[in-house]
């Protein structure tokens, strides 16, 4: 039982450019019109006859999230903890293949970046690491997250996939989410971008259910929009989360929609995703899913991010420096990718007050260490 | 007499209970809740800060409103217990909104680990309000538990379909000797009436207020409705026909 098993597979045939181009102006009306979407649905709001009813499924996008998730925005920021990695992922200034000095922070460095970040106001993070098992051990990864408990109320990781126990080891560290994206859907396409141990498809794949299973309590999923066709990449993105969604109905899933942003190595997409796609993506994500989350990061420019903020997004990275170490020496190691929003935490929080949202820092927080110290 | 809902000791003279989270600032949540003239209030501890509690949205809440700590984001009754704990601990006071909510798809409530936490916060001198699916013997077990009241969903919450429990309600309000208060699913301020009208006890509304188009003018108007439905069913609704009712009986002779 896998995602790729039961769901991908039943599309391996599937005709999607026949399908795609087939949908007329009144299939896209008839989506519109139902209440729960069917995978075919999906399909059709990615279909190029939906661009023409962007504006309708953002009236009914927004509506939907209004009602599930009200007028909040979460928000969280990003912590890299180190950019040693093996492989050589042809988008990613962290390849191995690229010369810079390489960074891998002390704990007492993260204990640094932790305090500096608080300060911000920042109360949910997602560490991050370039894989490197040798560099970046599940034990370094577990001591980091021992120290962020004490300054954050919620600690995820978006780090190279683990096994179940590994993923159970940092649960009980006090790791309470995942983000795990696949990049490529597609196997075939995967197989050109991926060298190194990321080239095995589907323990990657898996991963997300593997964290289910060890008792994550959110999860993230995505594609990189960039390196396939999003039509087809957007689809089983969704497919995906809804899978983890009927078989992890405890767990809490979203979707990020990360577009591919310049690196070292000049890497330039074969696939780009222009804005008006973007919004059909995020669009058709929240008409099929609901009550899923969904996650813009500063990937996106200032005004885009203003400008899509009430057609479903549920949660925005904020004040984010992708380099190691960024928080306390902003000048130091080289970032992963450059960012496009480089407003600061206070900046974000009154942008979302001025639009009619409440910038909401603490959403969950593990209650462990505050029950000791109240109720003892 | 006036008309008053006695609930864990305390006297309430309002029969609308507001929740606070979805608003789009802290303070247009105040200025509704002010405006509702509720006395209950509930917050979700998970979204408070207590390290700064200055700052966060108990500062908006007014004074004379009973604090309502609910457990969302609880998924089992043990997270629950922990989160209402802390919630007294934190100086929120001792009534406490159970929710124990497994289900990420629809956040339906697990009523089984809601008796279990019921049972223990309960025994731990809380005031508890449990959160519940509409569940005759439930009801019964939440009641034996120690719940001071019982607040059925009236449909999935947030999806402001109204009274789509309405059998089931009907129900625990003839069965069950303890406020009924519906929580989760009131999207109209005539759904409000309607569960008024019912009689019960009092109406728990929060996204139906806080994604309105003007929250603090549609929280005044579940003001009026509950009002207006509790005035109902007190003055007692007058038979519904489904024909005309001649205007002289023709069995008059009889008297
Ligand atoms: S994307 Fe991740 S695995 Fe690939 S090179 Fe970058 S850090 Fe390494």
């Amino acid at each position: 039982m896998s995602f790729y098993n039961d769901v991908y597979q039943q599309y391996a045939e599937f005709d999607f450019a026949g399908f795609l181009g087939s949908r007329t102006p009144a299939d896209v009306r008839e989506v519109l019109a139902k209440e729960h979407l069917q995978p075919a649905d999906y399909l059709t709001l990615l279909a190029p006859a939906a661009a023409g009813f962007l504006e309708e499924m953002a009236q009914k996008a927004h509506t939907l999230t209004l009602k599930n998730f009200g007028r909040v925005i979460f928000l969280f920021t990003p912590l890299y903890l180190s950019d040693f990695c093996v492989n050589r992922c042809a988008y990613c200034s962290f390849n191995a293949g690229n010369k810079f000095a390489r960074t891998k922070l002390t704990l007492e460095q993260v204990e640094e970046e932790a305090r500096a970040i608080a300060a911000t106001g920042m109360r949910d993070i997602l560490i991050l690491t370039g894989e490197s098992r040798q560099h970046n051990p599940v034990a370094y990864i577990k001591d980091c997250v021992g120290i962020l408990k004490k300054h954050f109320a919620s600690v995820c990781i978006e780090v190279y996939p683990l096994d179940e126990e590994e993923y159970r080891e940092l649960v009980a560290a006090g790791v309470d989410g995942l983000t795990m994206f696949q990049e490529v859907y597609d196997p075939r396409v995967y197989a050109r971008y991926h060298r190194g141990p990321k080239s095995n498809y589907h323990y990657r794949l898996d991963a997300p259910e593997r964290s289910c299973r060890a008792g994550m309590r959110t999860v993230g999923v995505g594609a990189l929009l960039g390196l396939a066709g999003w039509r087809r990449e957007a689809f089983f993105t969704g497919l995906h989360a809804a899978y983890l969604q009927r078989k992890f109905w405890d767990v809490q899933v979203s979707i990020s929609l990360p577009r591919l942003r310049p690196s070292i190595g000049g890497f330039q997409p074969e696939h780009p995703v222009d804005d008006k796609s973007f919004v059909q993506i995020l669009l058709a994500h929240r008409l099929f899913l609901p009550r899923a989350g969904i996650t813009i990061s500063t990937r996106e420019s200032p005004a885009f991010r203003d400008n899509i903020l009430p057609l479903g997004v549920t949660k925005m990275s904020a004040g984010s420096s992708t380099r190691v170490g960024g928080y306390a020496h902003p000048d130091g190691a080289a970032p992963q990718f450059e960012i496009s929003d480089p407003r600061s935490v206070m900046e974000i929080q009154q942008l979302l007050l001025k639009k009619g949202y409440q910038p909401v820092f603490e959403d969950w927080q593990q209650w462990d260490s505050l029950e000791k110290q109240l109720c003892s | 007499m006036a008309d008053k809902l006695v609930i864990g000791g305390k006297e309430l003279t309002s029969r609308l209970f507001i929740g606070t989270g979805k608003f789009a600032s802290h303070e247009v949540m105040g200025r509704a809740v002010s405006q509702s003239g509720a006395q209950v209030v509930t917050v979700a501890l998970r979204r408070v800060d207590l390290d700064n509690p200055g700052e966060s949205e108990l500062s908006y809440i007014p004074a004379s409103c009973t604090l309502m700590p609910n457990t969302s984001g609880a998924r089992t009754a043990e997270e629950a217990v922990k989160i209402a704990r802390i919630a007294r601990a934190a100086g929120c006071g001792n009534w406490v909104k159970i929710e124990v909510v497994a289900d990420q798809r629809y956040l339906l409530p697990d009523n089984f680990e809601t008796v279990k936490a019921t049972e223990i916060l309960a025994r731990e001198g809380f005031v508890v309000l449990p959160y519940m699916n509409p569940d005759l013997m439930v009801a019964k077990q939440l009641r034996d538990a120690g719940a001071a009241a019982v607040m059925p969903l009236g449909a999935p919450i947030g999806s402001n379909r109204g009274l789509k429990t309405r059998e089931m309600i009907r129900i625990l309000i003839e069965e069950i000797d303890l406020p009924i208060i519906v929580d989760a699913g009131i999207g109209r301020p005539s759904e409000a009436a309607e569960a008024m009208e019912m009689g019960a006890a009092a109406v728990l509304v929060n996204t139906a207020i806080a994604t309105a188009r003007d929250p603090v003018a549609m929280a005044r108007a579940f003001a009026q409705a509950v009002e207006a439905g509790r005035a109902a069913y007190l003055a007692g609704l007058a038979p519904a026909r489904d024909t005309a009712e001649a205007s002289s009986p023709l069995t008059g002779f009889l008297v």
